[in-house]
């Protein structure tokens, strides 16, 4: 059970890397890569705080086996800023409507609404709700976070 | 969590061979929501995973004659294929309301029905349509009924060293519906406490009302205003989920439907009949009674959602939710 390299890209950046092979993707990106900003809630795959983009599709990295990122791009919510610190608009949506209050299901929710406002640019309540039904807010505050969402959908 | 080691054949011929190489030491994994979940609750403990990811043509959704549906293909890629929403809309009813966008995007229908568990969301929809299994090992391959590859709660007819290869459902006769309903406690993200789901074709594809309203009105109502026009039932499936130790079919039910002309007092009889076939078990999600009510609930209601896509096919697109 030797490592073995890894290589991908990570938020445009490529990336290699020796892995252990049991590894998650959550466990090579916060204790090997130190990329902190991906949660780790329940560790299976129930609560969402782990989303990350795998080539634009959310998945719960708690439970995704690292070496199947190999040769694709994943995206983080570092990844989220444009480079020179900018906030991204959902996280500025997020931010203006108080989507967050212990910020902990922040990253996954805000990647979870990044997917979905992709693939959807005008989503409808439903829609919304339907999109980030992977992520648990445990404050409760979803409310405003669909409300954030909604907004981000109308820039 | 356990160490393994991860292996990736780039062919089913590699994937085989691994399998018999490492025999009961090996785990095969597919999108491994399962899997790494089942491994972090030490309820597995392989010294080595085989993955199918890299194996190509497995992740395919081909329809020539029927619908080959590769074991990789994820529910997400179920829930968004348009054939399947218009021509097999069970599967896409189920395929849309299992688990989160997360799990859909990666965890695939073959591992869903490998896992066998009683409440797996596509298994009810694939007796429902009619589907069949391909089997394949190093020396055999074999095709059969889904009805028999259940055995019992977490088991199947696989044997060591099989892997499943595709998934086969018939095209449907003309002016035929399906429908799947999950019962669950939360809008999303449940387990089903029952899984319904019916496929009804029937010899017409629009009936004459007597009420000009009727286009508007409930299934319900239509069928009893239908103006001296009998719409017969040509063949009817009807599959349950939760509703015993494996997905089951309700033959008693779809016997007494099956040739006959549709009637709301027929429908009910049928419901009633899947109630009394169904052997639910008191669980920590739903007790027996309980279940047994709602198969006759459900059962009715699917077959009216079933008349509904035959009659009004445009309105098939929306899979209710409750939110």
């Amino acid at each position: 059970m030797g490592k073995q390299t890894l290589s991908f890209t990570l938020n445009g950046e490529p990336i290699q890397i020796e892995v252990e092979p049991h590894l998650t993707l959550l466990q090579v990106l916060r204790d090997k890569l130190e990329f902190t900003g991906t949660k780790e809630g329940c560790g299976m795959g129930e609560c969402g705080a782990c989303t990350v983009l795998l080539n634009g599709k959310t998945v719960n990295s708690c439970i995704f086996p690292a070496l199947e990122v190999e040769g694709k791009s994943v995206t983080t919510i570092e990844g989220l800023t444009d480079g020179q610190g900018n906030l991204h608009s959902i996280q500025k949506a997020f931010i203006e409507y108080g989507a967050i209050q212990c910020g902990f299901c922040t990253p996954g929710m805000v990647l979870s609404a990044k997917a979905l406002l992709d693939e959807n640019t005008k989503p409808t309540e439903e829609e919304i709700r339907h999109g980030i039904a992977g992520n648990l807010c445990r404050c409760t505050g979803y409310l405003q976070i669909i409300q954030a969402i909604k907004e981000a959908s109308e820039q | 969590m356990k160490k393994f080691d991860y292996l990736k054949p780039h062919t089913l011929d590699e994937a085989l061979s691994l399998l018999n190489q490492y025999g009961n030491r090996a785990q095969l994994i597919a999108g491994g929501t399962d899997v790494i979940v089942m491994i972090k609750q030490k309820k597995l403990f392989p010294d080595v995973l085989i993955s199918l990811q890299g194996i190509p043509g497995l992740g395919q959704i081909d329809y020539n004659g029927m619908l080959r549906i590769g074991p990789m293909v994820t529910h997400r890629a179920i829930e968004k294929s348009e054939l399947i929403r218009k021509e097999f809309s069970a599967l896409t009813d189920s395929a849309d309301v299992l688990g989160s966008v997360q799990i859909r995007n990666v965890a695939t229908i073959g591992g869903n029905i490998v896992t066998a568990a009683p409440s797996a969301d596509t298994a009810a929809p694939l007796l429902a349509l009619g589907a069949q299994v391909k089997l394949k090992s190093m020396q055999t391959e074999r095709t059969i009924p889904i009805e028999q590859f259940f055995t019992g709660p977490g088991e199947t007819v696989l044997e060591k060293g099989q892997i499943l290869t595709e998934i086969l459902i018939p095209k449907p006769l003309p002016n035929t519906g399906s429908a799947y309903w999950k019962l669950q406690r939360r809008g999303a993200l449940d387990l089903p406490i029952l899984g319904v789901a019916v496929l009804l074709s029937l010899d017409k594809a629009t009936v004459t009302c007597s009420d000009l309203l009727c286009t508007a009105s409930p299934i319900s109502t239509v069928l009893h205003s239908l103006e001296g026009d009998e719409v017969f039932c040509k063949e009817v499936r009807i599959a349950l989920g939760v509703a015993a130790p494996t997905p089951m079919r309700a033959t008693k039910a779809e016997n007494l439907l099956r040739g006959k002309k549709i009637s709301d007092e027929l429908l009910k009889e049928v419901a009633e009949t899947a109630a009394k076939e169904a052997q639910p078990r008191d669980s920590l999600r739903g007790e027996a009674w309980y279940r047994r009510d709602m198969i006759e609930v459900l059962v009715k209601r699917m077959a009216m959602r079933c008349i509904e896509r035959i009659l009004r096919p445009e309105e098939t697109i929306f899979p209710v939710r409750l939110w």
